[in-house]
């Protein structure tokens, strides 16, 4: 090609060298300057917001308590620290177990859902969400019920203990489980038909079928959910701080660090080990998505599963037993909380919903609204905003760029990690910004950074889904780019808008590990109160407020599902012919 | 490449500057750099008011960068564009004066059809009853008049284009421009909204641009025909000068069908094969050695071999039916010619030639007249470019 244009244009060899070099420069109007000043006051937002409390903290576990550069030498302490050296491997034994149990868990549901006949499909994947809407502790306080000293059914234990390994891995399990059942079902849903057809008139058999075909064309979601379970489980904090017992992991280890001993620097130690696997497995998940893009055909037949009596009962048996296994740990916390005292008296009693008796507030629970309904409404805001201008902003690429980057990095930033960090930061005096410590717009802040990348990728899907010609459209009728956003994108991605809403406020309501740390008196919440319950002995209340906590969240997605199907239906009857 | 000499613009911006022979849109040296591949090698281009002109090429050959960097979209790396005597080549998009039709139609989906038309006029700030008005006007003129109140997903594609052809042209833009599009549509909405944007253009004598790849399109529609590949303009001419006598072996390949024989060359009036010697149309032989001996399928007729020829004003080439290809009103003979070790295509009407002939393993004779026979210069990989014929402004003989 290049000999082509060199011989017919003698002239233009030199010209097209000189030409790289500079480029001329296009005049910007007011609505560039417009864009580029919203963009770079995003850049700014997640600066102070992300990357300078992360990058406090990174500086702070290479100091000395009087805040000297000490290098590595509160690493190696760690390290040769045999106690606190146990909880990495205690952490990675957790996870690499509760990974491999959830991940054949979920795709054998997944595979029912996607593949069988089976009857109830839609109930049965409905109430495997249920885990989403309560904090993780509180899947932890009914396995208590259910198998600790004085549970139910602590015989089938066999006289192991359950506060250990085996309560965390079981609470893991349960918490973790739909965040990877959806992967999964994505995963399996991805098929072709076809693939299957070719099979079946190259007589391959059943099984030969399942490893040639069904397998590799999950793959990628495979080894994606693993790397989703494999994060949650290390970075999960409410699960083993309720029945781990003695045993120690890391992120009950920052936890009594800072809170216990006040050990700020080892805390961020802790701190920098937990990202590690955390940034890892981020990496990879990024490295083996963009591989599976490449996996799908547009001109794929959807694969329509035919009934199989046999298979279909097998399936519909497993995934009642999962379901079972769901209800009966969130009926047990429920119960429990009704119960008088356990296990001597069961009467049934409202007396623990009387949070106040306890030391603990109705108030707690009313913050927690309160600042579940600002991080959605602020947070969908912002990121809806940022991920526009990522996406449809003009020209100013680089910038745009980096703004789509930093919005990806709080997906590898454990919660508790992001808490201290928080506190590395906004504690500092001479800080600007000191006077929002120990406020509510603090934990609003936290939470928002806390889920950002989940509804950025979320608005970003939305945002791609629209024309790209909008912008340009406008510009050629002298329409400025916020009045099309106003009358055209917005509403045009309010689905999704009103999805990441939802995600934030339930994702607000149930965190524990970020701002377990940054929270004062005054903003006090509920699902910290269920921590703080369970500590002091009153777990039947902590099981309350957990209780509490799910059904402000069920609610708020029950309302959320009206919504998405009467109000949409009126503002958004274009989408239908 | 034709660098076409720059005029000095005077008195720019009044409108009588608009009336004088300064052409209404110049393409001064554009060149748009995507890192360090170039779209766009020092391109020029007049267009006069009121034409419709198509920027025609294979996918990659820069006619969306240069309508764009028209638009001011994705503006251009270096050189000036100049419109209405007016240099825009700096200003961002909403500053500049043109309408634009995408192939997707970026209709507003959850906007109705008034609304989408009535869109661009917002900015005019004009009163309600002539924003309705105009709406009206707009809706008659493109033939739907009922479709006021109904969502774009409720429309055909046919429809859904003229209304995004609507809101282009609602602001009443000097300039219009289309990216493809008609790519989108049904090969028979796409013949019929073909006539109906021409005449529609033709009617409010808008300056048009058109982007395609479909050279039966830019045949059809065009008052003159960019063609472009690599980046740089190979040749501009009305769709005639462009079939008929297409500047270079790539035109020649790339609009219609056109059969390439290598050749060497000998003098201004003849081609070399082997020991023979062919006439052809003159051509500058300038240094060089291998050329395309070229002529089009329809020139040609089939003969039978022996039969004597008119050696001045036809030259025979014998061969090899190798099969035929029933076309409907036409066949498609393909006849190998052992001389070039090549096969040739030859279109005969299929009712007044003798298919007795046509029929394959029969030795036929390819007979085709000198003045069609055209000569382009070969390079040794193939896809030619650079002009040789005596230079494009020796017209089309009419």
């Amino acid at each position: 090609m290049s000999g082509v244009a060199a011989d017919g244009l003698q002239v233009s060899g030199g010209a097209q060298e000189r030409g790289t070099v500079k480029a001329d420069k296009v005049r910007l109007s007011r609505q560039d300057y417009l864009q580029r000043g919203a963009v770079l006051l995003a850049v700014f937002f997640l600066l102070v917001a992300l990357v300078l409390p992360l990058g406090t903290m990174l500086i702070k576990s290479l100091q000395n308590t009087e805040g000297e550069f000490v290098g590595l030498a509160n690493f190696i302490g760690y390290i040769r620290n045999p106690a606190l050296f146990q909880s990495v491997l205690n952490s990675l034994q957790i996870a690499l177990i509760s990974t491999c149990v959830v991940l054949s868990l979920a795709f054998l549901f997944a595979y029912g859902l996607t593949r069988t006949c089976m009857p109830g499909k839609k109930t049965l994947r409905a109430l495997t969400l249920l885990p989403l809407f309560a904090p993780s502790l509180l899947p932890a306080i009914s396995l208590i019920y259910l198998l600790g000293n004085q549970g139910i059914f602590k015989e089938i234990l066999m006289g192991a203990s359950v506060y250990g390994p085996i309560g965390i891995v079981a609470g893991m399990c349960f918490w973790v489980f739909p965040h990877v059942l959806m992967i999964m079902i994505t995963a399996l849903s991805n098929s072709d038909a076809r693939l299957y057809e070719a099979a079946q008139v190259m007589k391959a058999s059943p099984v030969r079928t399942f490893f040639t075909v069904t397998l590799p064309s999950a793959k990628y979601g495979l080894i994606s959910a693993g790397f989703v379970a494999f994060t949650l489980v290390i970075t999960d904090f409410g699960v083993p701080k309720v029945i781990g017992g003695d045993f120690k992991v890391l992120a009950t280890d920052i936890y009594k660090q800072v809170v216990g001993q006040q050990n700020f620097q080892m805390g961020a130690v802790v701190s920098v080990i937990l990202l590690l696997p955390a940034v890892f497995s981020f990496a990879a998940d990024r490295l083996v998505q963009k591989k599976q893009v490449a996996m799908l055909s547009a001109r794929a037949v959807p694969y329509v599963p035919k009934p199989n009596p046999v298979k279909d009962n097998i399936f519909l048996g497993i995934c009642l037993l999962v379901v079972s296994a769901i209800l009966l740990v969130i009926g047990m916390a429920a119960y429990a909380s009704f119960v008088s005292f356990w296990p001597y008296n069961m009467e049934l009693s409202l007396q623990h919903y009387d949070f106040e008796s306890v030391g603990s507030s109705w108030g707690y629970y009313f913050n927690s609204l309160e600042m579940a309904a600002w991080v959605a409404v602020i947070g969908t805001c912002i990121v809806f905003l940022n991920a526009y201008l990522v996406e449809k902003g003009r020209a100013f690429e680089p910038v745009r760029n980096l703004l789509h980057l930093m919005a990806m990095i709080p997906m590898a930033v454990p919660g508790m990690v992001l808490g201290l960090a928080y506190i590395f930061f906004f504690n500092q005096p001479d800080n600007p910004l000191n006077f929002i410590y120990a406020t509510m717009a603090i934990l609003v802040l936290n939470s928002v950074v806390h889920f950002y990348t989940v509804c950025h990728l979320t608005s970003v899907t939305a945002l791609k889904q629209i024309d790209g010609e909008f912008e340009s459209v406008s510009a050629s009728l002298k329409i400025p780019f916020y009045v099309t956003f106003w009358r055209v994108t917005l509403p045009v991605s309010l689905p999704a808008v009103l999805e990441i809403s939802v995600y934030l406020f339930v994702n607000a309501m149930t965190t524990v590990s970020a701002v377990v740390f940054i929270y004062s008196s005054d903003t006090m919440l509920a699902s910290i109160s269920v921590l703080n319950m369970d500590e002091a002995g009153n777990t039947a209340s902590a099981a309350g407020m957990g209780i509490m906590i799910l059904l402000t969240c069920l609610a708020v997605k029950g309302l959320h599902w009206l919504l998405s199907q009467q109000v949409l239906e009126l503002t958004q009857g274009w989408r239908n012919r | 490449m034709m660098a076409q000499p720059q005029q000095p613009i005077t008195s720019a911006c009044t409108p009588s500057a608009k009336r004088s022979h300064a052409p209404y849109l110049q393409v001064n040296k554009l060149w748009k750099h995507y890192g360090n591949f170039a779209a766009l090698k020092e391109v020029s281009l007049e267009i006069e008011e009121g034409e419709f002109v198509c920027f025609l090429g294979p996918s990659g050959c820069g006619k969306t960068t240069l309508l764009r960097a028209i638009a001011g979209l994705d503006p251009q790396s270096r050189g000036e564009i100049v419109q209405g005597g007016q240099t825009i080549s700096r200003l961002p998009p909403e500053q500049r004066d043109f309408g634009i039709v995408f192939q997707s139609y970026a209709l507003f989906p959850n906007l109705t059809v008034t609304q989408n038309i009535a869109y661009g006029l917002r900015s005019l700030k004009k009163s309600r009853q002539e924003v309705a008005q105009k709406v009206n006007e707009l809706l008659e003129t493109i033939g739907l008049p009922d479709m006021a109140h109904k969502y774009p997903a409720q429309l055909s594609g046919g429809q859904q284009q003229r209304i995004a052809l609507a809101r282009a042209l609602a602001t009443e833009p000097s300039l219009l421009l289309l990216d493809e599009p008609l790519s989108a549509l049904d090969a028979r909405v796409r013949l019929h909204l073909r006539q109906e944007i021409r005449s529609l253009q033709r009617k409010l004598g808008i300056t048009t641009i058109m982007v395609t790849h479909d050279q039966d399109e830019a045949l059809a529609m065009a008052d003159r025909i960019v063609v472009m590949n690599h980046g740089i303009i190979e040749q501009v001419g009305t769709p005639e000068q462009v079939y008929r006598r297409p500047v270079n072996a790539f035109v020649a390949n790339f609009v219609g069908t056109m059969n390439l024989l290598p050749v060497k060359a000998a003098n201004q009036q003849q081609v070399r094969v082997q020991s023979r010697l062919i006439n052809s149309r003159s051509y500058k032989s300038k240094q060089m050695d291998a050329a395309w001996l070229a002529f089009r399928p329809e020139v040609a007729e089939i003969k039978p071999v022996g039969l004597h020829l008119d050696g001045n004003r036809y030259e025979g080439f014998s061969g090899t039916v190798l099969h035929t290809e029933f076309m409907g009103n036409f066949l498609r003979i393909e006849v190998s010619l052992p001389e070039f070790q090549q096969s040739v295509q030859v279109d005969v009407s299929s009712q007044h030639t003798d298919l007795t002939l046509c029929a394959p393993g029969y030795q036929v004779c390819v007979s085709v007249p000198v003045d069609e026979l055209q000569v382009f210069e070969r390079y040794n990989n193939s896809a030619a470019t650079g002009a040789i014929l005596s230079g494009k402004n020796e017209e089309v003989a009419a």
